[in-house]
């Protein structure tokens, strides 16, 4: 079964300075005609499919578009263009520390944060204790969230989205935070999530961390699709690609 | 079929559970760092209750009863919209980090601020009764009637939550162009004068100000000692729905252009 399916996907941003600007200023702007909108095109022509269980890995230089690509699949952003399906519940840890809040302690961060990624409450009072052993942060749960470390808080973040088997998770550069032990735990418990048959994405800057877990990967340049397929062909390319850039400047 | 029916039931609890959570967060936020926390926001009501029959009473309400009374019905349900429509316009910005990144219904953060705004307004109407009877206002089972323009004061605001939201996002500006209108908002709402001094002319044009019908209402039945007619009902009901009408249609037109502007 199609998990994730992408048919010439694009997305645009509308930017201008309008976001610093009031009322009174548009106004003015627009009664003078000089009002303008202008569009950024992030992702262009993007078509891919995943299967269930399939880990995709995307990559892509900074500003590659592989972020708003996340947040399109996510369903926080609306493609521009082209049609989009996507089967099943998404958990998006799309970055690290979002919704939590510094002034509350670990556990009603643990609650609200698992509110937000959809679960129901009779399911965090479950599995409750599972995600605060998992991110070994027993001894820390009725501190303030900003008093732990930014180890912990990503030990918790990632321990939250991953102890639910969601359908579909989606990752930014999660799996290079915590400590040595810890990154071996989760990604140990990464691939329990995908061996149980739950769909991956996974944004990373490491090629071998790619070459090692991915099961398909999406390369993205400047918004462009430069190639979607077999982890090791792609990841081949993609450091020939680096490679002649850095000697070509 | 079942499998639809099973899925809204899910949907329905999760929303029921983010809603609780982001109250108890707005809620904890607000009072936690307060020593006095929830009595001090009933304070500042009285407080500015005090000042104004200290000042006022003598202008307006010399020759009338109740006159206090009459000033805290319009200050409670002037300061009820003021609180509730303030929250409401930062939801969405103060939000701001979780809604770039996380796909949520963004008109939960609007509602979790009203139900703070809300208890406040049920307190201090509750010491709105106690000064009633302490004035010898006689209370009668009409009071209940009240539930009427509470409840449409409540969609009304969360209306103007929306509009005004979804206005801050993109325009920056205007919450100081709002600290204005509320000002005016509070001198056109005859909050501490009397309207009967005015033409008839004049005293039907307050009634385009939903504010004045919300609190004549008030008035009307703890002090007047009567229920309002029809008409005054009916526009309890159309500015309250009008607001939220509006408020519900921006909010569904801009909902995934928002965050292009946070």
């Amino acid at each position: 079964m199609k998990k994730i399916e992408l048919n010439d996907v694009s997305v645009s941003y509308i930017v201008g300075d309008f976001s610093n600007l009031g009322l009174k200023d548009v106004l003015i702007q627009k009664i003078k005609g000089t009002y303008t909108a202008k569009e950024f095109t992030a992702v262009q022509h993007v078509s891919f499919s995943i299967e269930e269980g399939d880990l995709l890995g995307i990559i892509g230089a900074n500003g590659a578009g592989k972020s708003t690509l996340l947040k399109v699949i996510s369903g926080i952003m609306r493609p521009t263009a082209g049609t989009m399906a996507v089967n099943g519940t998404v958990a998006s840890l799309l970055e690290l520390g979002t919704g939590f809040d510094g002034d509350l302690t670990v556990r009603e961060n643990t609650f609200l944060r698992g509110a937000m990624l959809g679960y129901t409450r009779e399911f965090m009072n479950e599995t409750y204790d599972s995600i605060i052993g998992f991110a070994e942060l027993k001894e820390f749960e009725d501190r303030k969230f900003s008093h732990l470390s930014s180890g912990m808080k990503s030990r918790l973040a990632f321990s939250i989205a991953c102890l639910v088997n969601p359908d579909i998770l989606i990752l930014d550069e999660v799996l290079s935070v915590g400590d040595g032990a810890f990154r071996k735990k989760s990604e140990d418990k990464m691939l329990e999530i995908i061996n149980g048959g739950a769909t991956t994405l996974l944004v990373s800057h490491s090629i071998a961390q790619i070459r090692r877990m991915a099961t398909k990967v999406l390369w993205l340049d400047r918004g462009k699709q430069m190639g979607f397929g077999d982890p090791e062909e792609i990841c081949d390319k993609y450091e020939k690609f680096l490679n002649i850039k850095d000697t070509g400047e | 079929m079942l499998e639809a029916l099973k899925h809204q039931i899910t949907q329905i609890k999760q929303n029921k559970f983010l809603f609780e959570e982001l109250v108890k967060r707005d809620f904890k936020k607000k009072y936690k760092r307060t020593a006095l926390g929830m009595v001090w926001s009933l304070i500042s009501p009285l407080m500015q209750l005090l000042i104004m029959s200290i000042v006022f009473t003598n202008f307006f309400g010399r020759d009338k009863p109740h006159y206090t009374i009459y000033l805290f019905a319009g200050n409670l349900t002037y300061a009820f919209f003021k609180d509730s429509t303030y929250g409401g316009m930062n939801s969405l910005m103060s939000n701001a980090g979780i809604i770039t990144k996380i796909n949520l219904p963004k008109y939960m953060f609007l509602l979790s601020k009203n139900v703070a705004s809300l208890i406040n307004f049920g307190l201090t109407l509750i010491i709105f009764f106690i000064f009633a009877a302490a004035d010898h206002v006689p209370f009668h089972p009409r009071f209940f009637m009240l539930i009427y323009p509470i409840i449409m004061l409540i969609i009304f605001n969360i209306g103007c939550g929306f509009i005004l939201s979804a206005l801050f996002v993109i325009f920056k500006d205007i919450q100081y162009l709002y600290d204005i209108f509320t000002l005016m908002l509070m001198y056109v709402s005859a909050i501490f004068y009397y309207t009967d001094t005015y033409s008839e002319r004049v005293q039907q044009m307050f009634y385009l100000n939903p504010l004045y019908v919300y609190i004549t209402y008030f008035r009307h039945i703890v002090l007047d000692g009567y229920i309002p007619g029809f008409k005054t009902h009916l526009l309890c009901f159309v500015y309250a729905f009008g607001a939220i009408g509006i408020g519900m249609l921006i909010y569904k037109k801009y909902n995934y252009k928002f965050m292009y502007y946070m």
